[in-house]
């Protein structure tokens, strides 16, 4: 069983005292992708078999951020890597990722479900389109056997349960296990296990443009009211003016 | 002019309000709009949508899983000429959005507060930023933050037409076993479009009770600061902060919290956000839509009282 | 009745950071040469065994698969290193053989022009710059993004660094160091093992060097454990400092003295600020005050806050953004306080963490490269054939005593003990002793145990300026631009008594530039709880100083410095 864990796209790191990327230190693996390296290991635990390689698209120094996932036990690390793909959006990410990922013919695709900026869109649906595989999302419970996998899909209404034949692409939700921490022994010897940096093939351009970046809106008229003891039922009419009640 | 698609999410029979904010939005935009519902036995909720609704009604369709939704949705598109697509914010909505970007190599943006038929307005960067994007591809695609649009219904009459469906082999790959039933206690915190958070205003870990009766009565879901959880007086999975949890519900009720910024990073998303704490002085007056200075641990169980008359 | 925080001592022994190896053999780590700390010290120890391992692999062979290895236990390389600072390039161009030109370091422009300022309330007079400040040829730097450098260039040359590690203890076998024990992670508020549990290892080394910096944890037990405490007490003063994005360029490096703190003796007030450029663009204002005053109610971050409000620091400061902020402190006894070895058997100890300061002149970074170079030498020796270990590790000293930092230091030895006396007199007495080259006075001046200072209570805080979250920050603010997102469920990392006197807490609350202390509940009998939030924790040191000790918390957790 081959998995393949796909770190965020050049993990880019927001400073959130400067409001502004980071450009200054090192690019990290997103929080939210150890989740799916994580599952990618107890599966492969699980099975006694198979080979865990992780995937991300990103500039060189990328490879770093792909190391701490070879150190908590992945087995390879492939690195999409292209000058033109600096910018790149949902879509040019997602054909990039499909075609590196068709290189390796995974059984089955993990990925984090959230990108470490802030509440990326879902590339794994993208990923799965180009790939034509089956893909869940929000996954919090995922079992694998022979050809199929099974997982528990977390919507706004409850528990889906979901069957869907491998190859198959799941994106995991941080509620589905507890990334371990890389062993001194991992750390040490994640700097021996292959490392691939691969060009991206088929780049589309993006989609998008950014046409201005404005500051926040002030929050509207702000109100602030001492308590004369009809706080409650200033609040109620504020709340129903609001639609809320 | 736009040529504007809609999907529209149901559950149980009712559009979500989320999606019909969106439709709102696509009939103020101007253009042809319609809006588009995809299921089994699912006619009866288009006619009841106040404008045209392709309604593509297939037993295959049954299950709310978004493969076979982009099937159907990018058929429409190329038969029908739209050039836009809305969502609004929800599980299934962002995937199908995604998949659809994908199969039609069109432009997706999302987290949108705001849409005027060329540009949209995205915050970004917690919220720290506010981004007007565009879209270089003939289709467009776009994702509306959850709660982000008022769901005025739309006074036109019922307009239902027949969506042809036909699905990829892999798309209907992925298949139902159980779907969820409704839900036990509330919302988890990050889907709850009300959240009643407790700080240490409250005064002690037995006052809690205080802000989950209000989220009860308001039907919403309760979180903690850093500084109660700490002190042991709520779980760590209510936290929400730097280190916790960051939501982005409609309504945010801070009880005795003072709001420092690793709290207001966690939820300075939320559309509307109600204080009550004793200290004018307290940051949180500073970000909060409406701020109340008093004693929490009076105001609290009339406001309960007062929205649980209301509701009844 | 006035009381001192030693009497107070926090419930924590130095034996507790001193245990002999327990793994199994084959869960052990072996490595050559282990280092603790990845600032200036430690990576120049660091490349400089890179440098011989390069130069002699058949000698190298015999260091194993992993020659040298450095333990850091921020996130990153410079994620805890803060400093000023301006750097005398000396040190690194030493380290690199003269090889490195210096635009290909990470310098932000050399020092064009100076000022020292002697402040009040509302005026700036501008002060003859004393000799030991001169900073002719000298270079800004950002510690924290030298660090960064100095880890690239040491992984370079063949050396493994490991981030978010913490060296807990350090291994003794036989009155021998032969390693270090690592830091668990995973464990919850109350020690136990969570989900993803992982205990730390123990790593054998053929020698360890300490580069561990201020109030270094294992260096502070290997003093009690080896006998290697000098003739007088180590003091500290606390940094705390901020970066700024500004509107228009600082054309020079401004140090100022006298307001805000208060010149008396009895206030034992001593330090200053710097205004530093950084580029075009950027500037960093930080303030210095020694850790032996006695006001209860002082609190250096505010001091730091009202300093902005001064008319000509503010001038500065206007129409930018504050981008960056932290705390640390810095060892201030200088020569007289000084270890009476750097080196035990398998252990050689280099840079702040064993003193090598030169307050008056605001310098310890090239020392801290000097000596890791050395000790990187002196390591190596015991590779050499018929070497004795015990020789070739006290060879380190002597080349230390023959070394520019001895002079150095020696020659400034009794400034800072003089500025004991307020600072007029302080000041008088410093200047003859420039004058004199250190020949005046004759013998050293003792130092004394910030802790033994006794506390006095005045309305310092009433005058700190509020907070508007645009010129003046509020702790917590300043916590949160230090970068600091620390895992909350993890054990105590603070040693302290929790019920003090009312003072005593207070005292803490107000030094602790994170707000970890917070004086809880008077308890009836004249105490006070002490409530703390130890994710606050920035590891500064300030407490360690002051009648409690700080231990490294969790690997990863604490500031994630990028330009201080």
């Amino acid at each position: 069983m081959c998995v393949k864990a796909v770190p965020d796209a050049a993990g880019r790191r927001i400073d959130p005292a400067t409001k502004r990327l980071d450009r200054s230190g090192e690019l990290a693996i997103s929080d939210f992708d150890t989740y799916a390296v994580e599952e990618g290991l107890k599966l492969k635990e699980a099975a006694g078999e198979g080979e865990v390689v992780v995937v991300s698209m990103g500039p060189e120094k990328a490879m770093d951020a792909l190391r701490k996932a070879l150190a908590m036990g992945a087995d390879r690390a492939v690195l999409v890597t292209d000058s033109a793909l600096e910018n790149a959006d949902v879509l040019e990410t997602a054909v990039a990722l499909a075609g590196a990922l068709e290189q390796e013919g995974p059984d089955l695709v993990l990925f984090g479900q959230q990108s470490a900026d802030g509440g990326g869109a879902c590339l794994w649906a993208a990923v799965a389109e180009k790939l034509r595989y089956p893909v869940v999302s929000q996954v919090s419970e995922l079992t694998v056997d022979d050809g199929s996998l099974t997982g528990k899909r977390q919507t706004e209404f409850g528990y889906d349960t979901i069957r869907a034949p491998m190859p198959a692409i799941v994106a995991v939700s941080d509620a589905i296990n507890t990334p371990r921490y890389p062993s001194l022994k991992g750390i040490m010897g994640a700097k021996k296990k292959p490392q691939d940096s691969v060009g991206a093939s088929g780049a589309a351009g993006p989609g998008t443009t950014v046409v201005a970046l404005n500051p926040p809106p002030p929050r509207g008229e702000a109100q602030k009211i001492e308590d004369d003891g009809s706080a409650a039922d200033r609040i109620v009419e504020f709340l129903v003016e609001k639609r809320l009640v | 002019m736009a040529k504007t698609l809609v999907f529209l999410e149901h559950h149980e029979g009712a559009v979500q309000k989320g999606s019909l904010g969106v439709l709102a939005k696509a009939s103020q935009i101007g253009g042809e709009f319609a809006g588009a519902i995809v299921g089994a036995d699912v006619r009866a909720v288009g006619e009841g949508v106040g404008a045209m609704v392709w309604v593509a009604d297939d037993a295959r369709l049954a299950a709310p899983l978004p493969q076979p939704r982009v099937d159907v949705l990018a058929k429409l598109v190329r038969d029908e000429g739209y050039d836009t697509v809305l969502f609004a914010q929800s599980v299934l909505a962002a995937d199908i959005a995604a998949g659809l970007a994908a199969r039609l190599g069109a432009g997706l943006n999302w987290g949108l507060v705001d849409f005027d038929g060329e540009t949209g307005r995205a915050p970004a960067l917690q919220d720290t930023v506010v981004v007007d994007v565009g879209w270089s591809t003939p289709v467009r695609i776009g994702l509306f933050r959850a709660g982000a649009l008022d769901a005025d219904a739309l006074s036109g009459s019922a307009d239902v037409r027949d969506a042809s469906v036909e699905l990829e082999d892999f798309s209907t790959a992925a298949e139902m076993v159980e779907q969820a039933h409704a839900e036990q206690q509330g919302p988890s915190i990050e889907d709850a479009e009300i959240i009643v958070a407790g700080g240490r205003g409250l005064g002690e870990p037995e006052k809690f009770a205080l802000a989950e009766e209000l989220a009860r009565a308001l039907g919403g879901a309760v979180a903690a600061t850093r500084a109660v959880v700490d002190a042991g007086w709520y779980p760590y999975s209510a936290q929400v902060g730097q280190t916790g949890k960051t939501v982005s519900p409609k309504l945010y009720v801070a009880l005795g919290i003072s709001g420092a910024i690793q709290h207001k990073v966690g939820m300075q998303g939320s559309n509307v956000i109600v204080a009550i704490n004793k200290d004018p002085n307290a940051p949180i007056f500073e970000y909060s839509d409406l701020g109340v200075v008093g004693d929490l641990h009076e105001i609290v169980p009339k406001l309960t009282e007062l929205v649980r008359s209301r509701k009844s | 009745m006035s009381i001192r925080p030693s009497e107070f001592p926090p419930p924590w022994s130095p034996s507790d950071a001193i245990a002999p190896p327990t793994d199994p053999v084959d869960e052990r780590i072996d490595v050559g040469f282990l280092i603790v700390g990845a600032g200036p010290a430690g990576l120049a120890a660091a490349i400089r065994l890179g440098q011989l391992v390069e130069e002699s692999p058949a000698i190298a062979e015999r260091l194993g698969e992993v020659p040298v290895a450095v333990l850091e236990k921020g996130k990153a390389p410079g994620a805890h290193l803060l400093s000023g600072a301006v750097v005398n390039p000396r040190g690194l161009q030493r380290l690199f053989k003269g090889r490195k030109r210096i635009d290909e370091m990470p310098f932000y422009g050399e020092v064009h022009g100076e000022s020292v300022l002697y402040l009040t309330k509302r005026r700036a007079v501008r002060i003859p710059t004393p000799p030991t400040m001169v900073n002719h040829r000298n270079y800004v730097a950002s510690v924290s993004q030298l660090g960064r450098w100095l880890a690239e260039e040491a992984e370079e040359l063949g050396v493994t660094i490991l981030p978010e590690t913490s060296a807990e203890q350090l291994l003794v076998d036989g009155g021998r160091v032969v390693g270090v024990r690592t830091g668990d992670h995973g464990r919850g508020r109350s020690g136990e093992e969570l989900g993803n549990f992982e205990p730390g290892s123990d790593i054998a080394a053929r020698v360890t060097i300490l580069g561990e910096g201020t109030q270094g944890h294992l260096t502070g037990a290997a003093f009690e454990r080896f006998g290697l405490r000098g003739e007088n007490p180590q003091v500290w003063a606390l940094g705390v400092k901020e970066v700024w994005k500004v509107a228009r360029p600082l054309d020079q490096v401004i140090h100022t003295m006298g307001w805000p703190l208060r010149p008396a003796q009895k206030f034992r007030e001593f330090g200053g600020s710097f205004v530093y450029p950084m580029g075009d663009d950027m500037v960093t204002i930080g303030m210095v005050v020694g850790l032996d005053y006695r006001d209860t109610e002082l609190s250096v971050h505010d001091l730091l806050q009202e300093l902005k409000t001064h008319p000509r620091i503010k001038r500065i400061l206007d129409g930018g953004e504050r981008v960056q902020w932290g705390a640390k402190t810095i060892p201030e006894g200088g020569f007289v306080a000084l270890p009476s070895r750097f080196h035990a058997p398998g252990l050689l100890l280099c840079g702040d963490g064993v003193g090598l300061v030169n307050v008056p002149a605001l310098k310890g970074i090239h020392y801290a490269v000097e000596s890791g170079r050395l000790a990187a030498e002196a390591a190596w020796r015991t590779l050499a054939r018929g070497a004795s270990m015990r020789s070739a590790l006290a060879s380190y000293d002597e080349s230390l005593r023959e070394s520019f930092i001895w002079s150095d230091l020696r020659e400034v030895r009794n400034m800072r003990q003089a500025f004991g006396r307020g600072f007029y007199v302080g000041g008088a007495l410093a200047g003859a002793m420039t004058g004199s080259k250190g020949r005046f006075p004759p013998g050293d001046w003792p130092t004394e145990r910030d802790a033994d200072q006794s506390l006095i209570k005045t309305d310092r805080a009433g005058s700190y300026p509020a907070a508007d979250g645009k010129l003046v920050f509020d702790k917590l603010s300043s916590v949160f631009a230090s970068g600091n997102r620390t895992r909350d469920d993890q054990p105590n990392h603070i040693r302290v008594q929790t019920k003090v006197p009312r003072e005593l807490a207070e005292l803490w609350a107000h030094m602790c530039p994170a707000q970890v202390y917070e004086v809880g509940e008077a308890d009836g009998d004249g105490t006070v709880t002490v409530k703390l939030a130890p994710s606050n924790c920035v590891q500064c040191g300030a407490i360690t100083a002051k009648g409690g000790r700080l231990t490294p918390p969790e690997g990863g957790s604490g500031p994630e410095y990028t330009v201080t």
